[in-house]
């Protein structure tokens, strides 16, 4: 992009700088030991594969592409849940984009639905679906909450103004999801069985709410270093060389690379939102993962009149996972994409089979858009060059 | 239409231009549609063709292979940052006849028109067609006009067919590129979608980026002019440069590498697609070119195109290998090198 520079941007991404920050990487790493690190959210998937990250990397360094895709970890009961709520109960329902194509059960998918005639919008932002059912007042409209902490807070602004203004036709259909709980489920299967780990790239934009501290148990009970990282490719690869200097010295702890954004404590105004306006479940699935205890958040009682869940209740589907699809597998990091037999034969992002090979975050799309072939490049330049 | 045509029924009033709207008898066939299309349609795109009246123009092809395209467009919003569907629908069937080193001769025109439509706004795109018809010397000659009822249309639609003619001894097809060639583009990319985008009532974000539509026969005929032995050319629309660059990979059985930092980008595009979470790579362009060609003509081709006011901004971005893959692959600005894809799904709908 030679037509000038884009502010507080490009600087994250100079290439100079990645040479030489791979050059240390290439000479601090030891060349007699795997490292094998997890990057939790898919925010990091996607910035290594967009900007060829793992080329500057030594060959004996592993990216293990974690489960923080909002939209691959949804399971599919929930998405037939809210295709249900779209036909049977009549509400417009409003969604994130990616979750459009996300297969459901028995073929469907949001974006079949809208086809066969539901109401299905999607929008940008909470403020999108508050706009809907301002001008909609005869209809009822449902918004479509996923993600973890990063999209929480906004979801808990737009259930407050809707009680502020006294929007009867709008309610939120919650599944929003905590990353320790999952963080800690992949750690506690980590093993000979399991997925290998040697450290974690923390969440970025989660990590901006809810700060470094509750990442404190990685080290103390897994003994495993966290390096928070940011979202841009130069932030990866400083994150990556702390992870190898912690796991060379063998010393485990808490660090934090984006410092610019992330605190001990977080932020504690949108913490306060969210425990306001949520409680936690006992109990949520995640899809590959299972039922995790205390890992997600339903809205609280004293907003139970804006749950879509109460206001429309639907007969839980059954999920139906499609046939040989590996999702599951690939969100533990036990199974790298391509180990998957559906991957680019029948799952490609035209008509993924999985929620993987929908979102730009998930790991099998990132995969094959960006990395399911690279010109054979010799190690040593790729590194040293 | 110059002169009062004394064969057509005068009417009893005027077209409500200002406060007017379109309704079902403009499309029915009678007194009320033969008015639009006189006071409307004729007014301002007459030509000789156009004025023949009857259900067809009749014109004697000239000496060459004839090119035909044709190309619907459901734009919306109707009017944008630098143009409105009008222009649009003239300037994309051009294109799309003019990639294969194609002269445009004539378009013809089909109106799908909703019931209530402000026949301002109507008058506007018309307007809009024929100031681009005048710029690019090619006339509308034929038409048709329909209204559907309200709620089944949005606004308008236009479909244009265009018919061009190529020289002999010109050879321009999507399966020429050959290992070696260079890959080149005339000016920065996404200007197009970032421009559409912008209007969308649900992302409210303001930018100062228009539509780089225009029409590029001037262009390509003095780059054929200059370089007879171009390979490919073809306009990256719907799916932006990289599926475009798949398109033209595919079609000739070819490998692409190119390099991002080659590749002309706005930075008020590169920051609205960092905001929106798209790649430039995938947003549309309607005024924009790939040429592919021999690397040894390929710094003549890109003066050529420089010294052209639509392509100033024209870099050469990438090169041809051999590859049974057909992948198309970039060196990102960061040192890597990654896949460039089809777009997949639909990132923006009702682009064009």
């Amino acid at each position: 992009m030679h037509d000038g520079a884009m502010k507080y941007i490009d600087e994250f991404r100079d290439g100079e700088l990645a040479r030489r920050l791979a050059r240390t990487i290439a000479a601090e790493a030891d060349p007699a030991r795997e490292y094998r690190l997890m990057e939790f959210c898919g925010g990091h998937t996607h910035a290594i594969y967009r900007y060829g990250v793992q080329d500057l990397m030594p060959a004996n360094l592993r990216f293990v592409h974690g489960p923080g895709c909002p939209v691959c970890v949804l399971p599919i009961s929930r998405i037939d849940q809210a295709i249900a709520m779209a036909v049977e109960h009549g509400v417009t329902l409003c969604t994130y984009g990616d979750l459009m194509r996300v297969p459901a059960s028995e073929r469907m998918s949001l974006l079949k639905s809208k086809a066969g005639g539901a109401d299905i919008r999607m929008i940008y932002s909470t403020q999108d679906a508050l706009a809907i059912a301002r001008a909609k007042a005869g209809r009822q409209v449902v918004l479509f909450a996923i993600g973890f902490e990063t999209t929480t807070p906004p979801t808990a602004v737009a259930l407050k103004v809707a009680r502020a203004e006294g929007l009867g036709n709008f309610s939120v259909f919650c599944n929003h999801v905590l990353t320790p709980p999952a963080l800690k489920t992949i750690l506690s299967s980590a093993g000979p069985d399991g997925v290998q780990l040697d450290g974690i790239l923390g969440p970025s934009h989660v990590s901006t709410i809810i700060g470094s501290r509750p990442y404190d148990f990685v080290p103390a009970a897994f003994g495993k270093p966290v390096v928070i990282a940011g979202f841009e490719p130069l932030d990866v690869m400083q994150s990556t060389l702390m992870l190898i200097r912690q796991i060379n010295q063998r010393c485990c702890s808490v660090e934090n690379q984006y410092t610019r954004a992330v605190t001990r404590d977080g932020n504690r105004k949108a913490q306060a939102l969210m425990a306001e306006v949520f409680a936690p479940r006992d109990s949520f699935e995640w899809r590959g993962l299972g039922h995790l205890p205390h890992s997600a958040l339903r809205i609280a009682d004293a907003y139970a009149d804006l749950d879509a869940e109460l206001r429309f209740p639907v007969v839980p589907g059954q999920g139906k996972e499609i046939k040989g699809c590996e999702c599951p597998s690939v969100l533990r990091g036990v199974m790298e994409p391509t180990d998957c037999k559906l991957f680019g034969t029948v799952c490609t992002p035209e008509n993924p089979m999985g929620a993987c090979m929908v979102s730009s975050e998930g790991a099998c799309a990132a995969y094959w858009s960006y990395g399911r072939f690279r010109k054979p490049k010799p190690a040593a330049e790729a590194a040293v060059a | 239409m110059g002169a009062p045509d004394r064969s057509r029924p005068r009417y009893a009033g005027q077209l409500d231009l200002r406060h007017g709207a379109v309704d079902m008898s403009h499309g029915s066939g009678g007194r009320a549609m033969a008015q639009l299309i006189d006071e409307l349609f004729r007014r301002h795109l007459g030509n000789a063709l156009l004025a023949q009246g009857n259900d067809q123009a009749l014109f004697r092809p000239p000496a060459g292979r004839l090119a035909v395209s044709t190309d619907g467009h459901v734009i919306s919003p109707l009017f944008f940052p630098g143009g409105d569907i009008g222009c649009l629908a003239v300037h994309g069937t051009i294109n799309d006849v003019v990639m294969c080193g194609a002269q445009p001769l004539y378009l013809a025109a089909g109106f799908i028109l909703e019931e209530g439509l402000p026949l301002a706004e109507l008058a506007r795109i018309v307007e809009s067609m024929a100031a681009a018809c005048n710029d690019a010397r090619v006339p509308v000659i034929t038409g048709d006009t329909k209204v559907v009822e309200r709620g089944k249309g949005d606004g308008c639609f236009i479909t244009t067919t265009g018919v061009g003619v190529v020289a002999d001894g010109i050879d321009i097809s999507g399966d020429r590129a050959r290992p070696g060639d260079a890959i080149l583009v005339s000016g920065s990319i996404g200007d197009h979608g970032v421009a559409i985008l912008s209007q969308r009532e649900n992302l409210g974000f303001e930018t100062e980026i228009r539509s780089d539509t225009a029409a590029l026969h001037d262009l390509v005929a003095a780059m054929i002019e200059a370089v007879p032995e171009i390979h490919c050319l073809r306009d990256p629309t719907r799916g932006g440069l990289a599926s475009t660059l798949n398109e033209l990979a595919q079609q000739s059985g070819v490998g692409m590498q190119i390099r991002e930092q080659a590749i002309p980008v706005r930075p008020e595009v590169a920051a609205a697609c960092e905001l929106l979470g798209l790649d430039p790579l995938n947003v549309a362009n309607e005024g924009k070119l790939i040429a592919i060609c021999p690397a040894k003509h390929a710094q003549r081709l890109l003066a050529v195109m420089r010294a052209h006011p639509k392509a100033r901004d024209a870099a050469i971005i990438g090169e041809v290998f051999e590859d049974p893959l057909h992948f198309v692959q970039m060196e990102t600005a960061f040192g890597g090198n990654r896949i460039v894809d089809w777009l997949a799904g639909e990132q923006l709908p009702r682009i064009c």
